[in-house]
């Protein structure tokens, strides 16, 4: 292995041929977060109170307390944040080795699919066919579920709460399964507010993403954006959670890098 | 007869508004216990234990046989023996409201008193006198027309005691719940021209949304009483066209405390029902003041509605009557600060809303529409402390009669 | 009611007025030295003779008679502080009278100062008494004229008194106050202008009212003996009274407490209403006036109206009334207007009036009232002054 991987990198970085894309949400009080049945505990949302602002509270300092849910606004999952994942070794934030947290994704365009039917479920079967098109998928990626979902931010079509529940799109256990065991993916990757489907607690078995990714390990990333501009395959996430003790997850700061110029 | 009220004209924007000024404020101690008697709408004068006389200006022992003096509730008819009209004042306040009518009242209960005239009354009328409380929360007597008469609540100086709703534009904090749009729905009614319904989460709808925000009148804003910068950015936009907010946020979960108690809902219930009402008043309570006497549309009042275990605490409801104690606590404070400007702060008592949130609650409970009515009824009448419901007034009364007492047995 | 004893042994002196000023920067406790200063130069005495004092005053605060006696120098055996007001001359008056009666002090000066400032007027009405901040000011903030209005309101409808009545009492007390050069007032006052005036609290209007201002008046009480060696004038006491919240049951005031023991007065003075050379009555209002003049013993109150339209109140006139011009002419200098009546009175007896004299001048019925604790005045006082020894 030569020694110049990083210093092409540093110089890839300063010359633009690698580009960092920033696939985050503005943290702030009005992004949406995932509303659960009534009788459960709520997911906060991000909230900021001014501390002091260059005044009499604070002179020459801007400051704020802040406060949240560790799945508020775009977010990691770790393995204990589900039930199957509880007894997993290293399966919190804190626990899981940094190494993991820099890995390759490919990009599964679902995007018309989606705007056809927002209920739309990614089945093994697509993501056979998939591969037939564009190629196999190759382990240690992250699989990023493109569905343009994250124009939707600022609307209500973003949680698309109706009577039923949410309505947005997400695998079934078949693709899951796939992606775990077959592929040995890193994790799910989604522009929606959870990796499984709105309407994933009717599904049998029930929210099926959270189930068989926790319960195997991987990891899980949500409210992402510009999925749309990043290649099908070659691009770096680069993931890195807050470092809390004993989390289940945490908000952060979600890049790719990507090479060539800008599409 | 009065004049009906006309619809305010639009403010000339080169006017320097009026400020709102209240007379002097400062009143013996047994003045000021009448005026906390005054709020919950009793006509009191203080009695002679011994001789049972009435006595009135308020006074520290008899001046019949000097016994000791105690509140009771009084028949309110009077006869108003002289009348004057003042036509010159050196109080800030008055001056800017002359000509102000007052009288000498020999009421029924025995005293004479000086007393506030309706334009309907004057020398030789029979009237029926309130005891309201003024600009700065102080005691006054109005005689009012012994029966109805048109347009009786119009009447200039009866509007410097009250709050009413008529032409007034009013915020109502939690337009989400069914309370909320029971309130916002009764001010319409009452003549309010235009209700801001505050919405925590517009992205996401909720049961009742259709119908309220389609009635005339409404205008639906953003509104997190849990979000600094959502209440200063709505303070910004329409402190200056607010008369009245109307805070309707409620949090009330089951829980207790070492046993069942649920330490998030602690933490949102505080965050909402009290870290909330002091952002809501740092974003409302100075434009109100500054707006305290600006017109026929001026601000008028701050209405909280709060349960009314904030004052005892309740088994199975602990973190949320805490919340309503801490609340009551910082709305006590905040009425202190506003009668400086003449704002009246009004607290709406409840007892459980009959809401998903009470299921396990069993009746009596307290309706949405009763809520609503409170609300109205109290900035009618300018009443400081209104209960909506007979569970609140039992309370209050029990509470009030022996506090430790009710405390524990509303714990039980 | 037993019979006042006899004021034997007593006179009163000295009438001193410190010219009045509408708005002053100086402080009561300088009025009060400028008063004593007059005194001194009237009689040659100073702090050192005087071994008793008594002071009246709205605006000296935070001190009292205390604090003004270390103020002035003085080292009375005997003082008094009479925070009473129109009432404060009278009542002085009675008190001194039976210290140097009694021997508790030989020269007693009597003082009433008040300084006006630009906010005295609502400094004063604000700390003015706890009755009035809880249940009289609230309702319209009208001050007295307010207080008053409402007993006229009262009181011309009950008698059948009507503003025209009032009119001719303030016009006369005009006429007087224009040979006073210490009036404030200076211009004629016509019928026509005061029924023109306009209105203040209905039905009190502008010329009902008084003028505020800064001023002191003082006089001397002492011993016949003293007085001769200081070669002064003199007046005896022939009667007082003194009477405080009578009346209480009276739903609004028509009669002050002089109405329950003017047989009293008349009796120990010997001589009755008739007899009077002049009288100095309290006038706050015109109304007070009247309710003074009956209550006193000149009418019946029914036939108030008439008995006003049958004298003439001039100094030259057949009841000469407020012979200075009255604090509605000359000015209200806070509680020196108590007093007001009491040096006029005693300067038209001993024949050293500020301005016209009245003819023959020997007795005075000098009438006291106030304050408004509510809704009405609760201090009311009368003394009958004679003329003595003139030096």
């Amino acid at each position: 292995m030569s020694k110049t991987v990083l210093a092409d990198l540093a110089v890839a970085l300063a010359t633009g041929q690698v580009r960092v894309i920033d696939l985050t949400n503005t943290l702030s009080p009005d992004f949406p977060v995932i509303v659960l049945p009534a009788e459960f505990g709520q997911c906060a949302p991000f909230r900021m109170e001014k501390l002091s602002r260059y005044d009499a509270d604070g002179p020459a300092w801007y400051w704020n307390n802040i406060s949240m849910n560790e799945h508020t606004g775009t977010h990691f999952d770790a393995p204990a944040h589900w039930v199957t994942g509880k007894d997993l070794p290293s399966n919190t934030v804190d626990a899981i080795p940094a190494q993991d947290f820099v890995a390759p994704a490919v990009v599964i365009d679902i995007s018309a699919e989606s705007a056809a039917d927002a209920d739309f479920v990614l089945t093994r079967e697509f993501l056979e066919n998939w591969e037939t098109e564009h190629g196999t998928i190759p382990p240690d990626h992250w699989i990023a579920l493109r569905t343009d979902w994250y124009k939707r931010v600022g609307t209500p079509e973003y949680l698309n709460l109706l009577e039923d529940g949410a309505h947005s799109p997400g695998p079934d256990a078949g693709a899951v399964e796939f992606l775990v065991h077959d592929r040995k993916c890193v994790g799910l990757a989604v522009e929606t507010v959870g990796t499984d489907a709105g309407q994933a607690s009717t599904f049998n078995p029930p929210l099926p993403a959270h189930s068989i990714l926790h319960g195997n390990g991987r990891f899980g990333l949500q409210c992402l954006t510009n999925l749309d501009k990043l290649p099908t395959f070659g691009a770096i996430i680069v993931a890195c959670p807050l470092k809390i003790e004993g989390g289940s997850g945490s908000p952060l700061r979600v890049v790719a890098l990507v090479e060539g110029e800008a599409a | 007869m009065s004049e009906p009220l006309t619809p305010p004209k639009r403010k000339d924007p080169l006017v320097v508004t009026r400020a709102g000024h209240v007379p002097p404020a400062l009143r013996s101690r047994a003045a000021t216990a009448m005026a906390a008697r005054a709020g919950l709408g009793r006509f009191v004068l203080q009695v002679c234990d011994d001789c049972a006389r009435a006595t009135y200006p308020q006074r520290d022992r008899c001046p019949f046989c000097w016994g000791e003096l105690r509140w009771q509730d009084q028949p309110d008819g009077a006869v108003i023996e002289a009348e004057t009209t003042i036509r010159s004042s050196i109080d800030l306040f008055f001056k800017d409201h002359l000509p102000w009518r007052v009288g000498s009242a020999r009421l029924d209960a025995g005293p004479m008193a000086t007393v506030h005239l309706h334009g309907d009354v004057g020398q030789g009328d029979r009237v029926k006198i309130e005891l309201k409380l003024d600009r700065s929360g102080n005691p006054a007597l109005f005689a009012m027309p012994e029966k109805e008469t048109p347009h009786m609540a119009d009447d200039p100086q009866l509007r410097v005691f009250t709050a009413d709703p008529k032409y007034r534009r009013v915020l109502v904090t939690d337009g989400r719940t069914a309370t909320g749009q029971a309130v916002a729905e009764a001010l319409l009614k009452a003549g309010a021209k235009t209700v801001f319904l505050g919405n925590a989460d517009p992205l996401m709808r909720y049961p009742g949304q259709d119908r309220i925000e389609a009635t005339a009148g409404i205008e639906p804003v953003r509104l997190s009483l849990t979000d600094t910068r959502s209440i200063e950015a709505l303070a910004g936009q329409l402190g200056g066209r607010v008369d009245i907010v109307v805070n309707t946020a409620q949090f009330s979960r089951q829980g207790g405390v070492g046993f069942g108690g649920n330490l998030n809902d602690l933490q949102s219930g505080l965050d909402l029902e009290v870290t909330g009402l002091m952002r809501l008043a740092q974003g409302f309570a100075p434009a109100l003041s500054g707006r305290s006497d600006d017109g026929d549309r001026s601000a008028a009042a701050f209405v909280d509605i709060a349960s009314i275990h904030g004052l005892t605490g309740r088994a199975g409801f602990a973190g949320s009557s805490a919340a309503a104690a801490a609340r009551l606590s910082l709305l006590a404070s905040l009425r202190g600060e506003m009668a400086r400007t003449g704002i009246r702060v009004i607290s709406v008592l409840t007892g459980p809303v009959d809401d998903g949130w009470h299921q396990n609650v069993p009746p009596p409970k307290t309706a949405p529409a009763q809520i609503a009515r409170a609300v109205v009824t109290a900035l009618q009448q300018g009443q400081e402390t209104i209960c909506a419901d007979e569970v609140a007034k039992d309370v209050l009364t029990r509470w009030q009669d022996d506090p430790l007492l009710t405390i524990r047995e509303e714990n039980k | 009611m037993g019979r006042q004893k006899p004021y034997d042994g007593v006179v009163v002196c000295a009438p001193v007025t410190v010219p009045y000023a509408r708005y002053s920067d100086k402080t009561a406790h300088w009025w009060t030295g400028s008063a004593l200063a007059a005194l001194s130069r009237q009689t040659g005495l100073g702090p050192e003779d005087f071994d008793g004092f008594c002071f009246a005053s709205f605006s000296a605060g935070p001190d009292t008679v205390v604090g003004m006696v270390q103020h002035l120098g003085l080292s009375p055996r005997w003082m008094d502080h009479i925070p009473t007001g129109g009432a404060s001359g009278v009542m002085a008056l009675r008190r001194a009278a039976r210290a140097v009666q009694m021997g508790d002090a030989d020269i007693v000066a009597c003082v009433a100062a008040d300084t006006n400032q630009i906010d005295s007027f609502r400094q004063t009405l604000q700390g003015f008494s706890r009755f009035s901040q809880d249940a009289t000011y609230p309702y319209g903030f009208g001050g007295p004229n307010a207080t008053f209005a409402l007993i006229a309101d009262n009181f011309m409808r009950e008698y059948g008194v009507s503003r025209d009545d009032f009119a001719k009492l303030c016009v006369a007390q005009r006429d007087n106050a224009l040979s006073n050069p210490f009036a404030l007032m200076k211009k004629p006052l016509t019928h026509d202008q005061y029924m023109q005036a306009r209105p203040i609290s209905d039905p009190i209007h502008l010329f009902d009212c008084v003028m505020p201002c800064a001023g002191a008046e003082a006089f001397i009480v002492t011993t016949p003996e003293k007085a001769r060696d200081l070669g002064l004038s003199t007046a005896r006491l022939a009667a007082t009274i003194e009477r405080h919240n009578a009346f209480p049951e009276d739903p609004v005031q028509t009669r002050g407490g002089w109405a329950r023991d003017i047989d009293d007065l008349w009796s120990a003075a010997g001589c009755g209403p008739q007899d009077m050379d002049m009288v100095q009555l309290y006038d706050d209002y015109p109304v007070i006036v009247a309710m003074q003049l009956a209550d006193l013993g000149f009418c019946e109150k029914p036939e108030l109206s008439r008995f006003i339209a049958d004298n003439d109140f001039t100094i030259s006139g057949s009841l000469p009334l407020n012979t200075n011009g009255g604090q509605l002419s000359a000015g209200q200098a806070g509680a020196a207007g108590g007093f007001q009546n009491v040096t006029e009175g005693l300067r038209q007896i001993l024949q050293t009036p500020l301005g016209d004299q009245v003819p023959d001048a020997k007795r005075a019925l000098i009438s006291g009232f106030g304050l408004v604790n509510y809704d009405r005045g609760i201090c009311t006082g009368a003394a009958v002054l004679e003329q003595e020894v003139l030096r």
